[in-house]
Order: structure tokens, then C-alpha cells, then sequence
């Protein structure tokens, strides 16, 4: 074997002989974790990689995967990889028209899925995908009934393995040899957000150096352990469950299903952890709600010590200097609070979490930070695998992603786009030059698409998209989602629209949380007959006020965003829909076809006027109509004087 | 390349297991109590990997049937032939050890005990070691355990019930439950499996989840299944061959075809006009 461990193939021999008996990967199965060694899973990735070689895939070839997270999927990349081909992980949940799309543009041959849910997808594109020849599956339930010689058990493919290996003594390590960093490790499908999914390509080099760069900079070894639960066809899962686990040797730990993420979690304890922001909100609101059921004396205890927590737990986690006492109060907190609660949540081992993918609220945030998590922004894409951006520890700041990743350069063009060179930068687009050109210049910066800026500090603040982010008359910039979400991190705001381009200052659309604010009325004793009538309450809109006064105080400390602080606002009539249009299906807000709908409300906030009148036409789920009408009161909010430098 | 072809329910000729001999032959049962005849002088039969529906509408004595079957009611007149045996009476545990298992229409399962614990009773006739070596986890009482928990696992991972493995059974809705009860029969890996109105009292989702868990079941483990159901939809679907009764007398028996045309069935089911 070439000494240079370069290729997953040659780490993973490397660990089978360094590593031999610890656990590389575990799944729940039968109610028990099942885990296999690193030599046993070299064992087994060197059986299915023959019997992919047997049955006639070879180098260059691609092989499609698709299903939860497994142990025989992961190993059936690893086997690809062994003998010269390019896996493609796809996401599990795509209709039968994406995997096609998927297959036909990557030419994928062989197929290794989970179980009769996927084969029946790729019998249903089958006559389309001329080039997919071969189906593995790994559950045989219900597969009895498929005599297809084209489909295979995993077990099958093994046994002709194992002959294979057999017969031809010296293939499976010449292959492995044949293969060097500069060779195509992997190929990752975007989501296709913007337009239909791209393949990725990355090469061994890509991927293991910023995977070997992650481990370093966060000291991750081989007694951590992983929780594999989010799609193997996103590039994270491919980082955090594949790369990283394999440069570092730690041990990655596959659920049982989907429906049992949760209780898996507790059991295994992982002490590397990623999750994207709604994840943690969840985790949050389950909290609450058991807090609610829970006795008067729990819930003076939890309150008395969250509040301890709110007030020197990020401290003590970043090890700033905190008082005697307060350190005291913290551990008593520890023993009687934080630590049963992390036990429950299977929070108790983690060292490092991470989290991505869209912006995270502060309070949020500092929740778990304050229970001693180490919870970690990062940014990065599928182009950069992964690490752009990371936050180091003890410099954590609930708005910004951090300080460049090792080896990442960062700049930033005139009009606020973020640029990135590294050594994880994609190879290219499969197939698509033209693509390949526009994203990446020659000397390797890609654009992101992203507007942000650095801080005085160093720290990285993504704000918008660039093709959303305005000038306003003053030529300050306008990153309209940027002051959305701040506001939506307030319990009471359900969704907010903000105005600002070619204006001279900035105005909102506010919608309240029915059920937050309606809640809160409740609690006040205030009557209401439903939406409308509740956003249209003085003591609602007053509430809102502050909520928009506390953004603009923290807009005001950015001196790039000062200008931007909320001016006149209106609370509206109605809950922005998708179902009327003003929200895509995901809940992002459509602005073209809101500046249409809604013109006269818009003037309303840039005329001076105090009120209007609005008679809104409403569809219902059942596809009746109805008309509402309200005068709605714009309300104005306090500005903070930009501080002089 | 052929089209893949899925066994639907529509087309028992996907079963992957041939429809065998009699399995089970019940001959002139007739059971009153008291002046009251529940079941008059019936015979019919079912054969091996079946799906077998005993329909007809309130009071016509398809849970009694059952109940005849499975050895908790003992017949004044008749005999029962399950598995080349002939037998007059019997008891329930005899029945259980003969590999007949079943559901209750009203679920009857330890609501305090954990989905897990209740499967496992399910294997409970199974085991051989003493309450001492179970008490004690040890020795045969232990092996005995990991084999027989290994069985358990099977059939929860087959039911799909991972999540809810170790949820007391009172905390689970009634759809669940009723999967639960289904789960613990099927751990006694039956030959012959009665399910006595499996789908009363579940959404629409519920009933098709049911419906293929049976397919799968008579499918997969080529168990002979009789079950007895209201909803007429399900019944054609699901069933090989239909029996009906009225009042305690068997008024047809065939197949779903010909059961919905027999006109002697669309009269107990829609009355009849003098």
C-alpha cells in the first residue's frame, strides 16, 4: 500500500489495521445497536466492492444511493470508491422524476437503495434511465415478490464478492492503489432551489483535506461519536458522517428510523453533533411544553436556574472570569437542572455542535449555549464542502458564522457578494462547463451568491442573498431577509416583509403569531373574535412596538446597517399564505407579487398618512371566498441615533 | 423487461405462496346458550395461506364462531379438524399451543405494561425455563430471553412500532393499540391467525396501514388469517373466499364475487319486503 493516505479506500485500510478494534459505524436494529469495527467494516466494503466489480462495474462508473442513513450504504460509497467509482448519494425522500433526473445525468449504472420503496421508484424510471442496469437493495421486506433479474440482494452481491476476491487474489488492492487524491471522490446533487440540481463533483483531495482541516481545528478523535440522521445526499451528512469520521476514525451511529431519532440520540450520547436551526427549536419548544405540565416546585427550580444560566452560563462556557458565587449557583444548577435536562435530551457528551443552513435565533442560540452546549455557527455550501466559515471557540456571536476555516480565504466583491477560495472547492459542475465558468473564476474564488461583510472583529455576517439585497436613496444597503428574520425571532411576529429599496427609509409589513399573541391576550384578559380583530388591538400593537424598537437598537450598533432601522410599520389583516400566493411553498416570502397586491398599504407607510383602509379578498381551504375589511393603523417607531464613531 | 408486478389485494394471484389443503375443517357447529342459538349447525372450511372473512350483520354469531375456533366456547353439536386433528372440546391454552392466535374486538391488552413487555407475552407459552431462572435473568432463563426477545424484535420491526417500543401501551392512540394486540399475536408465530374486526373504529389511513400489514403478514409468513370485518370494502379486497352468516346459519360462502351476488346476502343485508 502507498504510504500517502489520500483516498477513503486508503483510510479506511489504515484505520481497519491502526484502529482494528474500534467501532466504526453502529445501527439500531432489533432494539440493539449492532456495531461493526473498522476491520470488520473493511471486511465487509471489500466483499461488496468485488461483487460490484463481479457483476461488471468499473472504474469511472457511477453508483447511485438512496435510503436512511445505513451502515451497507455508507460501505457500498466506500466500495465504489475502492475500485475506481463515484458514488452519488441522493436524497431519500426525492419523488421518482428527481431520481431520474439525478441518474440520467450522472450516468449512473448500478443502483444500491434501501428497500422496495426506492427499487420501486427505479422500476418506475427504468425505461427512461436507459443507463441504470443493476439494483441492489439492502431491507429484503416485501422484495419477494420482485423476480427481476436485474435486482439484487446486498447479501448476493456479497457472495459473488467474496468468489470474486477468490479467484482474483490481487485485485481489490490494485484498484485501491490505482486511485489518488486528484481522482473524483464523490458526486453531490444540490437541492435545486435555483433551477434543476447540479452535480458537484469533488475530489479525494477536496474532501479529505477539509475534512482532515475540521478535525484539527476542533480536535476531534476517534472516541467521538456521531448521530448520521440528516439526508446522505447532503454534502453535511457526507462531512460529518462519512469524511470526518474516517480521517479522525470516530464512530458514526445510524438510528433505527426516522420516528426514533430522538430516543436513539439519548442512547448512543454523541459527542459531535449537527443540526440545522429548526431542529434545535424543537427541541426547545419540547422543553417548554413538558415545563408546563411539569409540578409548581420543577418549575420554580427550572426558572430560578435558567436565569442563572442566562446569566453566567455562555461565560463559564467560554471561560471568561465569573464570580465565586456565581460559579457555586451554576454547579448546584448543573446537578439539578442542566445535567438531567441534557440527559434527556441526549445532549450530555456533546463537545461540539454545529449548526447551518439558515439564521438562528439569539435566544435560542444562547439557550443551549447557557447550558454549557458548545454550540457553533458555520457557513459553507456543497461548492466548498462544508467549512467556509466557522466559528471559533470562545468567540461565538449569535449573528455572524464565524472567522474564515483553515486554508479558506475569504474577500468580498463591491457590491457585497462573498467570495471564497479553499481547498475544498468543488472540481466542477458534472458536465456542465458553462456553469462551472460563471460560479468559479480560474484562479479558483467561487461566488456564493451570499451578501455579507466582516466585521471590525473578523467575524463573517451573511445577511441576504445578493439579488435581494437593495440600495436605498442614501446608498446604504438594504438586506431585506436580514431585518425579516430579526424580527421573526420574536415568539409574537409569525412572518414580517420589509420595505427599503430606492426609499429613504425602511418600513414593515408586521403578521403576529396568532397563537403566541393570542395566548398572550388571553393571559391579559383581553377579548377577541379572531385575526383581524387581534391585530387590530392597541395593546397588540404596542407590543409589537417594542418588539420592533428592540431591532432597531440592534441594528443601530452596526454601523453598515444603522439606516435601516424600521421607521412606520402596519400590523396586517391577515396571516401572509401560501395558499393567496405571498409565500412560496417553503414559507419564503414572494416580494414581486406582494408589492403588486398590496400597493396602496405601501404608499400608506411612505405618505405620512395615519391610517387605511383595506377590503381584502381571502381564500379559504375549501376554495370559498370572502372579504374583509379593516382600517389599519401605521404606527411609528422610535429610531436609535447612530453612535459617532 | 416485465413490468414489476405487486401483489394488490385485488389480485390474490400475486400471493407468492400457493393457497394449500384444508387446514381447518369446522363441521355442523351449532352453540346456544341457553334457548338462545348463536351459531346453527355451520360448516365451512379453510385452507392453508388463506385469507378467510367471516361477514354478517350484528348478532349473526361471527365472534361466537370465533370463539368455537379458538376453543373459549364449546359447541353442543360439531366437530373441528385444525392441522389433521379432530377434536371436540377444547380448551383455550390447547388452542394457543396448536398455533391458533388471535385479536379481540374490544382490545384487551396490559395497559401499564410497555408495547415490548406485551409483545413478549405473546411468546409466552414458548417458554420453557423456570420462574426462578427468569426472575433471575440467568442461565436457560436468559438464553431463552434473547432468543425469544430476537422473535419479538422481528415482528415489531415488521409492524413498524420501533418508536413506540418501550411507551406503556395505555399512552398510545387506538389505532396503535390495535397494532400493538396484532404484534403480540403474530409473536406466537401462528399458523392460523383470527382477527376478530381488526379495522372497527380506525380513520381511513389506519384501515389501509391494517390492511396491508394483513396482506403482508399471509404474505410474508404465509400465515392463514380469518377475519372477520364490517367494512364491505376492506373484505372484498383482502379476502380469498367470504363466508356469510344470519342469525346463526350459514347463508352462502364463495368467493367476494360471488358472495356480493348472492341474493340470499343482499337480503340479510338489506331486508326483504313481503
Amino acid at each position: 500500500m502507498s504510504g500517502i493516505l489520500d483516498t477513503f479506500p486508503k483510510i479506511l485500510l489504515d484505520n481497519a489495521s491502526r484502529l482494528a478494534n474500534s467501532p466504526a459505524i453502529r445501527e439500531k436494529d432489533y432494539g440493539i445497536w449492532q456495531s461493526w469495527t473498522w476491520s470488520e467494516a473493511a471486511v465487509e466494503i471489500r466483499k461488496f466492492a468485488c461483487g460490484l466489480a463481479a457483476k461488471g462495474f468499473k472504474r469511472g462508473d457511477t453508483l447511485a444511493i438512496a435510503g436512511d442513513n445505513r451502515p451497507k450504504l455508507y460501505w457500498a460509497m466506500t466500495a465504489a470508491q475502492c475500485i475506481g467509482g463515484i458514488p452519488v448519494p441522493m436524497y431519500q425522500d426525492a419523488i421518482a422524476e428527481e431520481f431520474a433526473h439525478v441518474i440520467e445525468n450522472a450516468d449512473a449504472s448500478f443502483a444500491v437503495v434501501e428497500d422496495q420503496e426506492q427499487i420501486d421508484k427505479l422500476l418506475e424510471i427504468k425505461d427512461r434511465c436507459q443507463v441504470l442496469t443493476e439494483m441492489i437493495y439492502e431491507d429484503p421486506r416485501g422484495m419477494m415478490h420482485y423476480y427481476q433479474p436485474f435486482i439484487h440482494s446486498y447479501e448476493a452481491i456479497q457472495e459473488l464478492g467474496e468468489k470474486f476476491d477468490q479467484e482474483n487474489p490481487g485485485f481489490f488492492m490494485e484498484e485501491v492503489n490505482k486511485s489518488n487524491g486528484s481522482d473524483t471522490a464523490i458526486l453531490l446533487y444540490t437541492s435545486g432551489t435555483t433551477g434543476t440540481s447540479k452535480g458537484v463533483v469533488h475530489t479525494f483531495d477536496n474532501v479529505i483535506i477539509t475534512a482532515r482541516n475540521g478535525v484539527e481545528r476542533e480536535g476531534l478523535t476517534s472516541t467521538d461519536e456521531a448521530l448520521a440522521y440528516l439526508p446522505m445526499g447532503w454534502v453535511g451528512d457526507n462531512l460529518f458522517s462519512y469524511a470526518q469520521a474516517y480521517v479522525a476514525g470516530y464512530c458514526v451511529n445510524c438510528p433505527e428510523s426516522g420516528e426514533t431519532v430522538i430516543n436513539d440520540m439519548r442512547e448512543i450520547g454523541p459527542t459531535y453533533y449537527f443540526a440545522p436551526p429548526p431542529v434545535y427549536e424543537n427541541i426547545l419548544t419540547q422543553v417548554k411544553i413538558r415545563m408546563e405540565d411539569a409540578s409548581w416546585i420543577s418549575q420554580k427550580i427550572f426558572d430560578y436556574f435558567m436565569d442563572v444560566a442566562k446569566k453566567v452560563g455562555t461565560d463559564i462556557l467560554d471561560k471568561q472570569p465569573v464570580s465565586f458565587l456565581d460559579r457555586f449557583l451554576y454547579k448546584m444548577g448543573d446537578l439539578f437542572l442542566y445535567g438531567p435536562l441534557k440527559n434527556v435530551l441526549g445532549l450530555s457528551r456533546i463537545r461540539l455542535a454545529y449548526t447551518a443552513g439558515e439564521a438562528i435565533g439569539p435566544d435560542l442560540f444562547l439557550f443551549f449555549r447557557s447550558l454549557g452546549i458548545n454550540i457553533k455557527q458555520l457557513y459553507g455550501q456543497t461548492e466548498s464542502m462544508v467549512f467556509v466559515c466557522i466559528q471559533p471557540n470562545g468567540e461565538v456571536y449569535p449573528d455572524t458564522v464565524g472567522t474564515p476555516a483553515k486554508d479558506v480565504e475569504v474577500k468580498i466583491t463591491e457590491e457585497g457578494e462573498v467570495l471564497y477560495r479553499s481547498p475544498g472547492v468543488f472540481h466542477s459542475y458534472y458536465k456542465e462547463p458553462e456553469k462551472t465558468k460563471e460560479a468559479k473564476t480560474e484562479d479558483g474564488w467561487v461566488y456564493t451568491g451570499d451578501a455579507g461583510y466582516f466585521l471590525e472583529n473578523g467575524h463573517l455576517k451573511i445577511i441576504d442573498r445578493v439579488k435581494d439585497v437593495g440600495k436605498m436613496n442614501d446608498d446604504t444597503m438594504f438586506p431585506p431577509k436580514y431585518i425579516e428574520n430579526k424580527l421573526k425571532f420574536f415568539p409574537y411576529i409569525k412572518e414580517a416583509v420589509a420595505f427599503g429599496h430606492q426609499r429613504d427609509y425602511v418600513t414593515a409589513f408586521v403578521c403576529i403569531d396568532m397563537q403566541a399573541v393570542g395566548n398572550w391576550a388571553e393571559r391579559r384578559n383581553m377579548a377577541y373574535s379572531g385575526y383581524t380583530n387581534l391585530a387590530a388591538q392597541k395593546p397588540v400593537a404596542k407590543l409589537i412596538l417594542e418588539c420592533i424598537e428592540k431591532v432597531n437598537q440592534d441594528l443601530s450598533e452596526d454601523p453598515q446597517l444603522s439606516n435601516t432601522q424600521i421607521k412606520r410599520f402596519l400590523l396586517l389583516h391577515k396571516e401572509l399564505d401560501a395558499d393567496d400566493g405571498e409565500l412560496t411553498r417553503t414559507r419564503k416570502v414572494r416580494r414581486n407579487f406582494i408589492d403588486e397586491k398590496y400597493p396602496a398599504l405601501i404608499n400608506a407607510l411612505y405618505d405620512g398618512s395615519e391610517k387605511i383602509k383595506v377590503e381584502a379578498q381571502v381564500k379559504f381551504e375549501d376554495g370559498r371566498v370572502d372579504t374583509i375589511e379593516a382600517d389599519l393603523k401605521i404606527l411609528e417607531a422610535k429610531r436609535i441615533k447612530q453612535l459617532e464613531n | 423487461m416485465a413490468e414489476v408486478e405487486v401483489a394488490t389485494a385485488a389480485s390474490p394471484t400475486g400471493k407468492v405462496r400457493q393457497i394449500g389443503d384444508t387446514i381447518l375443517e369446522v363441521e355442523d357447529i351449532t352453540l346456544s346458550f341457553g334457548g338462545l342459538v348463536a351459531v346453527n349447525d355451520v360448516s365451512f372450511n379453510v385452507r392453508e395461506h388463506e385469507i378467510f372473512s367471516i361477514i354478517g350483520p350484528n348478532g349473526a354469531g361471527k365472534s361466537s364462531m370465533l370463539n368455537v375456533i379458538n376453543g373459549v366456547y364449546h359447541p353442543q353439536k360439531g366437530q373441528i379438524t385444525f392441522n389433521g386433528k379432530t377434536r371436540k372440546h377444547m380448551k383455550a391454552h390447547h388452542s394457543a399451543a396448536e398455533g391458533i392466535a388471535r385479536t379481540f374486538q374490544n382490545i384487551a391488552l396490559f395497559k401499564g405494561m410497555t408495547v415490548l413487555d406485551n409483545v413478549m407475552t405473546g411468546r409466552n407459552k414458548m417458554m420453557k425455563s423456570n420462574f426462578l431462572t427468569q426472575a433471575l435473568y440467568w442461565g436457560k432463563g436468559r438464553n431463552e430471553e434473547i432468543t425469544h426477545r430476537r422473535k419479538v424484535e422481528d415482528v415489531i420491526d415488521f409492524l413498524q412500532i420501533q418508536a413506540i417500543r418501550k411507551t406503556p401501551v395505555g399512552r398510545l392512540p387506538y389505532g396503535l393499540q390495535k397494532r400493538v394486540e396484532l404484534a403480540r399475536a403474530l409473536a406466537a408465530e401462528p399458523k392460523l391467525l383470527l382477527l376478530d374486526e381488526p379495522m372497527a373504529g380506525m380513520n381511513v389511513e389506519e384501515k389501509e396501514d391494517m390492511c396491508r400489514f394483513v396482506l403482508d403478514i399471509n404474505d410474508e409468513f404465509g400465515t392463514t388469517i380469518i377475519l372477520i370485518e364490517h367494512d364491505m370494502g376492506v373484505v372484498m379486497d383482502l379476502s380469498d373466499r367470504v363466508v356469510v352468516l344470519n342469525y346463526g346459519v350459514k347463508i352462502a360462502d364463495g368467493t367476494p364475487y360471488d358472495v356480493c351476488n348472492n341474493q340470499a346476502v343482499i337480503d340479510a343485508y338489506l331486508g326483504v319486503t313481503e
